[in-house]
């Protein structure tokens, strides 16, 4: 059972995770897409797995349903047709949703403590409980995976089924899919498969078979079998060379401690201050006013706190009760 | 009660009420301990096999509901996988079939047996008992009076040719193979199943 001892990642904490133990085998989820038919099995499983119901959608003309991944759609099946050059028509079907990135940019990117956890296992989950919103994990995915949920403001993903793989199990999309698309394994497991599978591939015909393990977001534990690994652009836009923004980098490295500096001097700034000057002297409010009060031939007047001493009788306490210029 | 406070003492209880608020959203707050992120959700449900009622493949499910069957528990399903132990589908669902708890819990679901009256617009609920009494008083009729022994040329045929018979598609072997004994045995021809659909 995971536990939060297991966590080796979490979003803007600076508490050194545990890192001592080194013997938690790496899980993986191996997409084949040329074993695809599209039947959204998966789609449902991560649906009545995840407690989720998505809104029924509307056909645009394509079999997307729906046309993109949503707070309630945490895997969505993508169809393209491409057409090569001899003239033959590809329908290329592929299983979009969290690549689990071995440096995932959606945790870089969190400013919210703990809404985003990296497990010893490689799956990077997201504690909706500490999500604050703002959107920062669409910004730092290369893969453009999470959504903000119109309904409550809080930022959703595939989780790996991180609570089934906890218990021993494999995620429900591996498990419903009945074509042997999706497979689910240690990742050392996972690469001889997709290995096996590119050389079988290959011998059919598609010279450029290849695996999909991004090493510019230091590996992903989702990875596909690609007929045509050298163009992953192609299946509906994956990208070939994935990286995470500049701009997390820029927010996390550079502009982070230089803010965090300046409230640090600021707030040394005053200690040093009140040392050497000591505590700002102020003058007692309520002798200040009458005192002013009664130079100006007033009325003293009350302070501003209820005060039965100093009410005249059948008088109401009203703006006649205070001197001119007195009005704080 | 007197509560003196100066304008001036408001501000500073007020903006130290608001500086502390803000740490504490900005995460300077002490975190709550968490035994794990996501909490299994099958441990200790009632695990049931069964069959998928779609198609004829026929794939095994496992029907997990809560509560141990204890007697004053109400049982309710609330979760269908696959049945890995099945040698059909080996824990594989189709969308359908990964789809079934929605299909237990349907409202459109038919959950009794209805008939609706000759001349009528309107289903009527009535029992089971009474369901099956009506469809062998139908059958019977109609075998009493339709059933063939003998062809023109003599030959015997024990012929029930006026009545079919549908089976569902996710019988197992034995219950198929029961159903086609019964049906045949009563010499009905019209035979199919769900199977072609």
């Amino acid at each position: 059972m995971i536990n939060s001892q297991n966590i080796i990642a979490r979003s803007a904490t600076t508490t050194e995770p545990p890192q001592v133990r080194s013997h938690v085998e790496e899980v993986a989820k191996l997409i084949d897409v040329s074993k695809c038919i599209g039947c959204k099995a998966c789609q449902v499983a991560c649906m009545e797995w995840n407690d989720l119901r998505d809104d029924v959608g509307e056909c645009h003309g394509t079999y997307d349903n729906p046309t993109d991944l949503t707070a309630e759609s945490w895997t969505v099946m993508r169809f393209s047709e491409h057409e090569s050059a001899d003239g033959n028509l590809e329908w290329l079907i592929r299983k979009d949703g969290c690549m689990h990135c071995a440096e995932p940019g959606c945790l870089k990117a969190c400013p919210a403590p703990g809404a985003i956890v990296q497990y010893a296992n490689g799956i990077v989950d997201f504690d909706s409980n500490h999500c604050i919103g703002c959107g920062y994990c669409i910004t730092g995915c290369p893969f453009d995976i999470p959504r903000i949920s119109p309904k409550d403001q809080k930022s959703y993903k595939c989780t790996l089924c991180s609570d089934r793989v906890n218990a021993g199990m494999e995620p429900a999309c591996v498990k419903t899919c009945p074509t042997n698309c999706i497979e689910f394994g240690t990742k050392t497991d996972m690469l001889a498969r997709a290995e096996k599978r590119v050389g079988d591939l290959k011998a059919l015909g598609f010279r450029d078979a290849g695996i999909y393990d991004p090493a510019g977001v230091g590996g992903t534990h989702v990875m596909y079998v690609l007929h045509h690994a050298d163009d992953p652009n192609r299946y509906s836009g994956l990208p070939k060379d994935p990286r995470i923004s500049p701009l997390v980098g820029a927010w996390k490295g550079v502009t982070k401690p230089i803010m965090s500096a300046i409230i640090g001097i600021t707030a040394f700034a005053g200690v040093i201050h009140y040392m050497t000057k000591g505590p700002k002297e102020e003058p007692e409010d309520s002798p200040e006013e009458e005192h002013r009060a009664t130079r100006d031939g007033g009325v003293p007047p009350a302070s501003l706190g209820y005060d039965a001493t100093r009410r005249r009788p059948g008088a109401g306490r009203n703006a006649d009760d205070r001197p001119q210029g007195e009005d704080r | 009660m007197a509560i003196n406070v100066t304008r001036r003492q408001f501000f500073k209880l007020g903006g130290a009420g608001l500086a502390s608020s803000s740490l504490a959203m900005m995460g300077f707050a002490p975190e709550p301990a968490e035994a794990s992120i996501r909490q299994f959700k099958l441990t200790h449900a009632k695990e049931t096999r069964n069959t998928c009622t779609y198609c004829s493949v026929g794939c095994g499910i496992l029907i997990y509901s809560k509560g141990d069957g204890s007697k004053n528990v109400e049982q309710n399903v609330f979760h269908i996988e696959g049945d890995p132990d099945h040698p059909v589908s080996r824990g594989s669902l189709c969308p359908k079939g990964a789809g079934l708890l929605d299909f237990v819990h349907s409202k459109g679901r038919l959950a009794y047996p209805q008939v609706r009256e000759a001349g009528s617009d309107e289903w009527k609920r009535i029992s089971w008992d009474e369901a099956l009494g009506r469809i062998a008083r139908h059958m019977k009729d109609d075998r009493d009076a339709n059933f063939v022994q003998r062809n023109a040329q003599g030959q015997t045929v024990n012929h029930w040719t006026t009545t079919g018979f549908l089976a569902a598609s996710g019988s197992s072997n034995e219950a198929g193979y029961i159903t086609h004994k019964v049906v045949r045995n009563l010499g009905m021809v019209a035979f199919d199943n769900q199977a072609r659909v």
